[in-house]
């Protein structure tokens, strides 16, 4: 990797892989790295985070500034979880922390200690798909596929919120349990934008998943 | 995103304790809100307190049979509370009225009040801004104004408070509860919690750096139908043109608060006491001396239209 001799650690190099990062902390005995670190005009604050992701635990410490969403794809490899618009109205990065759909990419890493995260990859993998990532194929729930692990994510989680009694802005009587038609669904999705416009297909695979006429 | 050091607290002792330590820190809930204007370096704190895990995440109810919910109260949470759902039903239709399912996952009910304007030109750094930055101007007057505020706003920013949640809150005489970073405590009607604009736009609410809510407390339940009329640009998950909050009872008296017309959510005794004779006089004493640009005059026939279909609707 060629970095220009005047930008020691460059952005682009230390979000290449939560190993460099990691690395520049624990290996500080390696003459290259002290010498980056000396050269650097401040070091920014880090902190040590552990989790669970995916059922595997994890240990990073990071730049204080690190999102969750930046922790699983730049420092874990977990590139299924996408960036979107980084501003929470998009919907692409939402993960799973401990059973409720959030937006990663406004959390930080940081605050998820001991945390239970649940991400696209740990839904099902290719030949043990979740029954959500079954039906956005059957159904085609999808053209470019980029908001698609978020869509799914946050449709896994719709179906527990519904099923918990939790009501939306279409629930017609508070006092009744809210069940799954295609208003409530269409309303509780309305955090995941897709530009390729899959809606009434998205709506087809978790109408399917949840069994219902609908 | 400036860098910033991060500690996390678990009592609001503790954080209030953290903060005089560290002026110039800010507490983190939920951040959603804060951390999307850290990244637009809008926010710039060097020390995070990370409050989120020191309790006050309870719903129970007062001595004078009210409810005290906790700070920490994720909006999800709120709204599907039994209680609140039966009792306070304006709460539940305001916050599902509101944000996305995501984001009232991790919003906190004191985060909600405190969330930042909207207004484009107060996330836009390249424009002068007031609030943003104390005495460089206001682009929005002058400028796309159609989302902006028609009353109480001031010559140094018209920019309106984008709660949903605070309207609700609003209409049923909530009180805010507080620890400072001496330990005291106080009760702060939520009518006197903003600060109106002036000069200071900056300064939104009354407290003092480093005074923690501890919790949003609603007096006993007032019956009647609670209705929540959100009016947007599209059918979810975007911030309010303007809505009514109301509590009707049978006889036609009741309570209404209104959104996206001010630097909080508007509410006008007078206005209440109006009410029984309709939408058009309700609505004269809620927005009187109401100033509008050529791109928000819209909100004054909006509102009263507004409230004459939640009038209508509660009477069922």
């Amino acid at each position: 990797m060629a970095i220009p001799e005047e930008f020691p650690i460059s952005r682009r190099g230390l979000l290449a892989g939560g190993a460099v990062s990691v690395a520049a902390v624990s290996a500080a005995g390696s003459p290259d790295a002290r010498a980056a670190v000396e050269k650097a005009p401040s070091r920014p604050p880090t902190a040590r985070v552990a989790f669970h992701v995916n059922n595997t635990a994890h240990e990073l410490e990071l730049d204080t500034r690190t999102t969750l969403l930046d922790a699983l794809r730049e420092h874990l490899r977990l590139t299924g979880t996408k960036k979107g618009c980084d501003h929470g109205q998009c919907g692409a990065c939402t993960v799973i922390v401990d059973g409720r759909r959030i937006n990663s990419c406004l959390s930080l890493a940081v605050m998820h200690d001991g945390d239970k995260i649940t991400t696209i990859e740990g839904l099902g993998l290719p030949g043990n798909l979740h029954p959500m990532q079954q039906a956005f194929v059957e159904h085609d729930g999808y053209q470019c596929g980029y908001c698609t692990p978020g869509q799914i994510c946050s449709a896994v989680a719709v179906l527990e919120e519904i099923k918990a009694g939790i009501p939306s802005h279409v629930t017609a009587d508070l006092s009744d349990p809210p069940s799954v038609t295609r208003p409530e669904l269409r309303e509780r999705m309305s955090g995941n934008i897709c530009r390729c416009g899959a809606y009434s297909n998205i709506v087809d695979a978790i109408v399917d998943v949840a069994g219902v006429k609908a | 995103m400036k860098s910033f050091t991060y500690e996390r607290v678990d009592t609001p002792a503790a954080a209030t304790a953290a903060f005089a330590r560290t002026p110039g820190a800010r507490f983190i809930a939920g951040g959603t809100n804060l951390l999307d204007l850290m990244k637009l370096e809008i926010e710039t704190p060097g020390h995070l307190i990370d409050v989120s895990r020191i309790g006050l995440d309870r719903i129970e109810p007062t001595s004078d049979g009210g409810i005290r919910i906790g700070a920490m109260v994720r909006n999800t949470d709120l709204a599907a509370d039994a209680q609140i759902r039966r009792d306070y039903g304006l709460v539940s239709r305001a916050l599902v009225a509101g944000a996305s399912g995501q984001l009232r996952n991790k919003a906190t009910t004191a985060g909600n009040l405190l969330q930042r304007t909207r207004c484009p030109y107060f996330y836009d750094t390249n424009q002068p801004c007031n609030k943003r930055k104390p005495g460089s101007g206001c682009a929005a007057i002058g400028g796309f104004s159609r989302i902006h505020a028609i009353v109480g706003a001031s010559d140094a920013c018209i920019a309106t408070h984008p709660s949903d949640m605070a309207v609700a809150m609003q209409a049923l005489d909530a009180a805010v509860e507080t620890i400072d970073t001496a330990g005291k405590t106080r009760r702060i009607a939520l009518a006197d919690f903003y600060r109106a604009p002036a000069n200071t736009p900056h300064l939104e609410t009354v407290l003092a750096p480093g005074e923690l809510i501890t919790a949003v407390t609603l007096p006993k339940p007032v019956g009647g139908t609670h209705i929540y009329h959100k009016v947007r640009d599209r059918a979810s998950y975007a911030f309010a043109l303007i809505s009514v909050g109301a509590v009707v009872q049978r006889d036609g008296r009741g309570h209404v608060a209104i959104g996206g017309v001010g630097y909080k959510p508007w509410r006008i005794k007078a206005a209440d006491a109006e009410l029984p004779r309709g939408a058009k006089a309700a609505t004269a004493a809620l927005l009187a001396g109401a100033k509008t640009t050529h791109e928000n005059a819209y909100k004054l026939p909006l509102v009263e239209r507004t409230l004459a279909s939640v009038l209508a609707q509660a009477k069922g």
